[in-house]
């Protein structure tokens, strides 16, 4: 297998665009991960999308895309793990170049939420329609259900769940691309409007218009960019764990997030305090904790000490979700694993302006589909 | 959901019918076509107890518009004896009386109705065991 590198990264602004279409907002994140990247050649494209039926009544849009791209005749094809759609978009694509069958591969994700679509129906499809979202169970009603099982069996307080709202507003609020670029305080999450119980308005990501894209490509041509330094591709895996939430061993570990894990920690040959920026998959509150566990980075139950210590801040021991992460700089769903990567690759570059991690080297995306059913994680290093 | 979908459940949905696999124990709920612990064929069919225990649960305060006029309602996932795990509401009681590890029952209720022109479906609720 051939190195892969990411040379281009491009994105839109995330919030409630009602101006721009489906496919302009795929369109401007490809266009700017292509200038990014000062390069036209693209051998083929791998979309993530969740749910384009649902929100905007469209199939079939890989070829539709690269037509709006310009691109025909390109092999396009759409990727779909629902809210982990464009990290398994990324992973077809980094195979595919470092398989030997193409040089320059674009993988991205993009979602529009807003056009007047049942947003909550729309997303229920990622639960076991049949034995959970039958009976009435929402998204936020399941990840409540975990919330509910960490602050029973670790004691992790409400006020815990509230500050990693509070740590990625702080970050969004340094971000010009983010829907919410402003911060929030504790007393504002526990005021908050009641979701799902012990989950608040401000505990869940919100509704979003967005996509993102990124350029990969094999060493001989990242080694003719000009632009930016490229940054290596080091680890891409993925893996599942069961649909229905309730037939997990134990209810707050994320086994899939914990076997991408693993495979991605062996193949980058590193241990996750090797790791100097993360961007996990916050959807809401409660999952960045067990997220944080599954990867390693605390041991169960010990996620929101570090947390309420302000070791996840910028400037902390472990800096998660500098890009104020789903909560803050938004979640369209089927683009954020792609903007995951957008975030990481300019850290790597030393290019995140108000937002840079001092001398990251090591930045690792985490992004998950359902309760955690599908998981991909990635790992990229910094080459210069 | 429409009418074929909804027929096809009703021996779970209605009279909790499972399987338990005859080679490692795995009770599966559905059933299915092969043991995800084993990857055994054999799986024969039993029918689940109706006595359980909370495990966690939440009050669902913004529903599915299928269910607004029901909100708030609490939403639990139990655990039967033997060890099979199912999400389902829980009824006829206040948030308050609920803890993890609660007892309860499952009890045979209307579950939602779609649309006018939708059937009327059934299901399994919880009822907390009193006493
Ligand atoms: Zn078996």
């Amino acid at each position: 297998m051939r190195d892969v590198y990411v040379i281009g990264v491009g994105m839109t602004r995330f919030g409630e665009l009602w101006e721009v279409s489906f496919k302009d907002l795929f369109v401007e994140a490809a266009l700017a991960a292509l200038d990014d990247a000062a390069t036209d050649r693209l051998d083929a494209m791998y979309v993530g999308c969740m749910s384009s039926g649902l929100f905007v009544g469209q199939e079939h849009i890989g070829a539709l895309l690269a037509d709006y791209l310009g691109r025909n005749p390109i092999p396009a094809t759409r990727v779909e793990t629902a809210c982990a759609s464009a990290g398994a978009a990324i992973r077809l694509a980094y195979m595919e170049v470092a398989a030997g069958t193409s040089e320059v591969v674009l993988a991205g994700g993009v979602e529009k939420m807003t056009d007047g679509a049942d947003v909550t129906a729309a997303l229920a499809t990622a639960a076991d329609q049949e034995y959970e979202v039958y009976h009435g169970v929402t998204f936020p009603g399941l990840y409540a259900l975990m919330a509910r099982a960490h602050m029973h069996r670790y004691g992790t307080t409400r006020e815990q769940l509230a500050q990693v709202a509070v740590k990625n507003h702080r970050h969004g609020a340094l971000n010009p691309k983010a829907q919410f670029p402003f911060e929030i305080t504790v007393e504002q999450v526990l005021a908050s409007s009641m979701v799902a119980d012990p989950l608040r308005l401000l505990d869940c990501s919100p509704v979003t218009d967005g996509a993102a894209a990124l350029i990969l490509a094999s060493a001989e041509v990242a080694g003719q960019a000009q632009n930016h330094p490229p940054v290596l591709v080091i680890a891409s895996a993925q893996a599942t764990s069961t649909i229905a939430l309730h037939n997990r061993p134990v209810i707050t570990r994320l086994d899939a997030v914990q076997r991408a894990a693993e495979a991605a920690y062996k193949q980058a040959g590193i241990t996750p305090d090797e790791v100097d920026v993360t961007e996990v998959h916050d959807c809401f509150t409660i999952a960045e904790l067990c997220v944080m566990e599954a990867l390693g980075y605390a041991r169960p139950g010990e996620a929101a000490a570090l947390v309420e210590a302000g070791e996840t801040r910028i400037g902390g021991r472990m800096p998660i979700n500098t890009s104020g992460g789903l909560k803050a700089k938004g979640h369209p769903v089927g683009a954020s694993g792609a903007a995951q990567i957008v975030e990481i690759t300019q850290q790597l570059r030393g290019e995140a302006g108000d937002r840079q991690v001092e001398g990251a080297r090591i930045g690792l995306a985490q992004n998950m589909g359902g309760t955690g059913a599908s998981c991909t994680v990635h790992i990229l290093r910094a080459v210069s | 959901m429409k009418s074929p979908q909804y027929t096809r459940e009703i021996p779970q949905r209605y009279r909790l019918e499972a399987q338990k696999c005859t080679r490692c124990g795995k009770i599966h709920f559905p059933p299915r076509l092969i043991c995800s612990a084993c990857h055994s064929r054999e799986l024969e069919a039993i029918t689940l107890p109706r006595q359980g225990k909370v495990l966690t649960w939440t009050v669902i305060h913004v529903p599915p518009a299928n269910f607004s006029l029901e909100a708030p309602y609490i939403i639990a996932i139990v655990e039967l004896e033997g060890g099979a795990r199912l999400t389902c509401q829980v009824v006829d009681c206040d948030p308050d009386e609920l803890a993890v590890d609660a007892p309860v029952e499952l009890v045979f209720r209307r579950i939602k109705e779609d649309s006018p022109a939708d059937i009327i479906q059934y299901g399994y609720k919880a009822v907390l065991r009193r006493g």
